[in-house]
């Protein structure tokens, strides 16, 4: 399959949001208090209809979601590492949440054909920020073991986030400045949290990062299995 | 620029007068999500409308409710459009929306301010301020202005949970978009 330049841009953000849309939907009946359950929940809706209007840009929505194989996804890795306790979820959205609210402010601000699904969703975004930014300063402030969780937390999924910046054909951004921009909002939090910044390697060997290439991690095509069963068990399937 | 006809402002009225299936003392005009009636050709009628957040599952059930309603006026066919352009801001919620909001036990979005999540300071559990240069969200029982923020999110993700400090009272807050 040939794709023109936006069909892939649109393709790559829409895995985005889908793939952690399910990601978080597994937290459903398994957070730490209603409230958080509820809030993991609407996130995953908000991504979950910005993954439909993205998809639609690429071509059937269901057809993509449900019957690609895990090559074909253009998601980055960082997006679809397991949910493991919830400060790793929590350092997730932070570090996804700050590139999404980056990237949707930039593209809201130009006339491209994201522009119009960017404007809307960058005001939505910004609840996830937010709500990923105070529970990094209430775990990261709080007590000795939430501390110790959430430092675990992003330290390990530090190499992860060097991918979120290689450039993405179709979309027109200055990625260098955006990243500087990550690091900047990313390491204001995490110090405010009272948390080591990390230090490792964000790219080149020994980091992640080939997702926009179609290589994912070990625990994807488990995910994707548990996503796709019903649709490709019984395939039209409607109520 | 064309101008509606009679035809489609009366439409628009039927259209807009459609309750929100969430929120069911809101009318879709209240909601301000209504954006165009447009009459195509003989009885057939493009409807534009647009979502409050991205994935609101409630526009399916508008749609269906618009089409259902236009039908019974004789309307023949009837398609509803979903316009993500200019985005929906919960400024567009009319005062009669407000004030409907209100009676239904749901503090209405402040108006007049920048859109996005408040900074708050952050208490032992949860927050209880809102910075000074913004009014107070009032509890809707009892109009106190003391309410404390329980969670960023509620049933739906256009709300957010408090609590009244006055009364005792849990509520929804329509978030401010």
């Amino acid at each position: 399959m040939t794709l023109t330049v936006n069909t892939a841009a649109a393709l790559a953000l829409g895995d985005d949001a889908l793939v952690l849309s399910h990601r978080l939907g597994e937290w459903a009946g398994h957070a730490p208090v209603l409230e958080e359950e509820v809030a993991l929940a609407n996130i995953a809706l908000d991504l979950l209809g910005q993954a439909r209007v993205l998809l639609s840009m690429a071509g059937d929505e269901d057809e993509l979601a449900y019957l690609r194989e895990e090559r074909a996804f253009r998601n980055l890795q960082l997006v679809e590492q397991p949910n493991g306790d919830f400060a790793h979820t929590i350092a997730r959205q932070l570090y996804f949440s700050t590139y999404q609210r980056l990237l949707y402010a930039h593209l809201a601000s130009g006339d491209g054909e994201f522009a119009p699904l960017a404007a809307k969703a960058v005001k939505e975004v910004a609840y996830h920020q937010d709500h990923a930014e105070q529970w990094t300063l209430r775990l990261g402030d709080g007590t000795d073991e939430s501390r110790a969780r959430m430092n675990v937390a992003v330290q390990a999924l530090w190499r992860f986030t060097g991918e979120m910046f290689q450039p993405l054909d179709g979309v027109d951004v200055d990625w260098d400045a955006m990243q500087t921009a990550w690091l900047e909002s990313v390491g204001d939090v995490l110090r405010r949290a009272t948390l080591t910044v990390p230090e490792g390697p964000r790219t080149g060997a020994w980091t992640a990062g080939a997702g926009r290439q179609g290589l994912h991690t070990e625990s994807f095509g488990r995910m994707l299995a548990e996503m796709q069963h019903l649709h490709r068990s019984h395939p039209g399937a409607s109520w | 620029m064309v101008t509606a006809t009679a035809l489609e402002e009366e439409l628009r009225r039927l259209a807009g007068s459609v309750l929100d299936p969430e929120l069911p003392v809101l009318t879709l005009e209240d909601l301000g999500v209504l954006r165009a009636v447009h009459v195509r050709a003989e009885d057939s009628v493009e409807v534009e409308l647009t979502p409050t957040y991205t994935g609101c599952p409630a526009v399916e059930a508008m749609s269906m409710d618009i089409e259902r309603v236009l039908h019974e006026h004789g309307v023949r066919e009837v398609s509803v459009v979903t316009v993500l352009s200019p985005a929906w801001s919960t400024d567009d919620i009319s005062d009669e929306g407000r004030r409907k909001l209100r009676e239904f036990g749901i503090a209405p979005p402040r108006g007049n301010r920048p859109a996005g999540p408040v900074s708050l300071d952050l208490g032992p559990t949860r927050t209880a301020t809102d910075g000074p240069e913004l009014e107070p969200v009032r509890c809707p029982s009892c109009g106190s202005a003391e309410t404390e923020l329980l969670s960023r999110f509620s049933s739906t993700a256009c709300k957010a949970l408090r609590r009244c400090l006055s009364c005792r009272e849990p509520f929804d807050h329509f978030k401010e978009l």
